[in-house]
């Protein structure tokens, strides 16, 4: 029974080998150190890779083969994190949610640091002006009763459904970092920040909705939104961020007037 | 020694040279970090009353702009009646004189409001933006003004 298999083996054994997975891709790095120069340089590294692989297996592959001083940031290289928000190919995305095979690895694949932020080495950024634009808007359950709870705040599955989306929000920078807006000066406060807000402020259970409103209606805030769309396209969990500030923008208005 | 040799094969031909472990390149900061000198609040309804003028504003900007180059270029003869006798026909009736009017006013309210934000979004440096949102004030104010003077005090009769 076993021995068809043996003699197809043994049959072609040549084609086996040309048929290998592995391809030639270039990858075209945005490198920066400041104790080198004050100037960041493309640097360009060739891999044999898998094109089913990803952009961050590709980067393993030159920091752990190649050249160990490429820095850039990855946890759980599984799309959850949010720490590696690069620009590939001139795209927000994820390196490790973005597969080889998909952004045309005949052409050199560009990866860079995300725009808006500081860069402090190679593809890392100093996301401290996001974070506090985050902190900000205060991400976080407010209720008016100072106790205790006693049981659990049950919310209704219509009521629950009403922020699904913006809970998806993983921190990424994706958006921020692709807001032209966000990119002329750090003031405002960027879709991340009001995609949480959003999250809180059309929540039924929290309390100040209204607290987080009178935020977001700074100079910086969301009026400073052009709807460009660039964020729901750059966002790697697919929510709507655009869709998000206009939903924030309609409850200023319909709770104002 | 072996510092530099490390890091100048990562990175590639070094510019300027002067940098190393001890003497690091500058940042390049975001464009305005947010400091202690930043106000810590500009809060305010001004943003939203602007947003929504400019979409309210929009609204009947379509119909008086559209009615407007209708009337002028288009029907009963076209750009060719268009003369002092037809001007002044038209503002002979308060109807036509307050067309224009809010036609004025609000297509140049909603002009400067869209170039402000402009302004705000590319001018890179305070003092720039100052100059260019002075030039803007000035010239909406300017244009405004003579307008309004213009459709109030039209004396059909003038020699």
């Amino acid at each position: 029974m076993a021995t068809p298999t043996m003699e197809k083996a043994d049959a072609a054994p040549e084609p086996g080998f040309a048929d290998s997975p592995y391809i030639t891709v270039t990858f075209r790095v945005r490198r920066f150190n400041s104790e080198v120069s004050a100037e960041a340089t493309w640097e360009d590294f060739q891999l044999e890779i898998d094109p089913k692989e990803r952009v961050l297996d590709g980067l393993h592959k030159i920091k752990w083969d190649l050249d160990g001083t490429l820095t850039f940031r990855r946890s759980c290289a599984h799309g959850i994190c949010g720490s590696d928000a690069m620009r590939i190919n001139g795209k927000n995305r994820l390196a490790c949610k973005t597969l080889i095979k998909d952004i045309n690895p005949e052409k050199p694949i560009t990866v860079e640091p995300i725009k808006g932020l500081t860069v402090l080495k190679d593809l890392v950024v100093d996301m401290e002006p996001f974070f506090q634009a985050y902190r900000d808007v205060m991400p976080f359950l407010v209720t008016k009763d100072t106790n205790e709870p006693t049981r659990e705040r049950l919310q209704s599955a219509e009521d629950r459904a009403r922020f699904d989306d913006t809970t998806k929000c993983i921190l990424c920078a994706a958006c921020t970092s692709s807001c032209p807006v966000f990119w002329n000066d750090g003031q405002y406060f960027g879709p991340a920040a009001i995609v949480n807000a959003h999250r809180f402020i059309f929540d039924s259970r929290d309390e100040a909705g209204e607290q987080r409103l009178e935020i977001l209606n700074d100079k910086d805030g969301v009026w400073r939104c052009r709807t460009t769309f660039n964020c729901t396209d750059a966002c790697p969990r697919g929510i709507e961020v655009t869709k998000a500030i206009a939903e924030v923008k309609r409850a200023l208005i319909t709770r104002r007037f | 020694m072996s510092t530099t040799e490390t890091t100048a094969s990562g990175v590639g031909p070094v510019e300027g040279g002067s940098y190393n472990v001890d003497n690091p390149a500058p940042y390049i900061e975001a464009p305005r970090q947010r400091t202690k000198k930043t106000p810590k609040s500009t809060r305010g309804n001004f943003e939203m009353a602007a947003w929504l003028f400019m979409r309210l504003s929009g609204v009947v900007l379509v119909v008086l702009v559209i009615g407007h180059l209708l009337i002028q270029l288009v029907l009963d003869g076209g750009v060719s009646k268009i003369g002092f006798a037809f001007v002044a026909g038209r503002w002979a009736s308060p109807w036509w004189q307050v067309w224009d009017l809010l036609m004025l006013w609000l297509a140049m309210l909603h002009g400067c409001n869209g170039l402000r934000t402009v302004i705000n979004d590319y001018a890179e440096r305070a003092n720039t933006r100052l100059w260019l949102k002075g030039l803007l004030y000035t010239a909406t104010v300017w244009t405004i003004l003579l307008g309004t003077l213009v459709i109030f005090t039209f004396d059909p009769n003038i020699r």
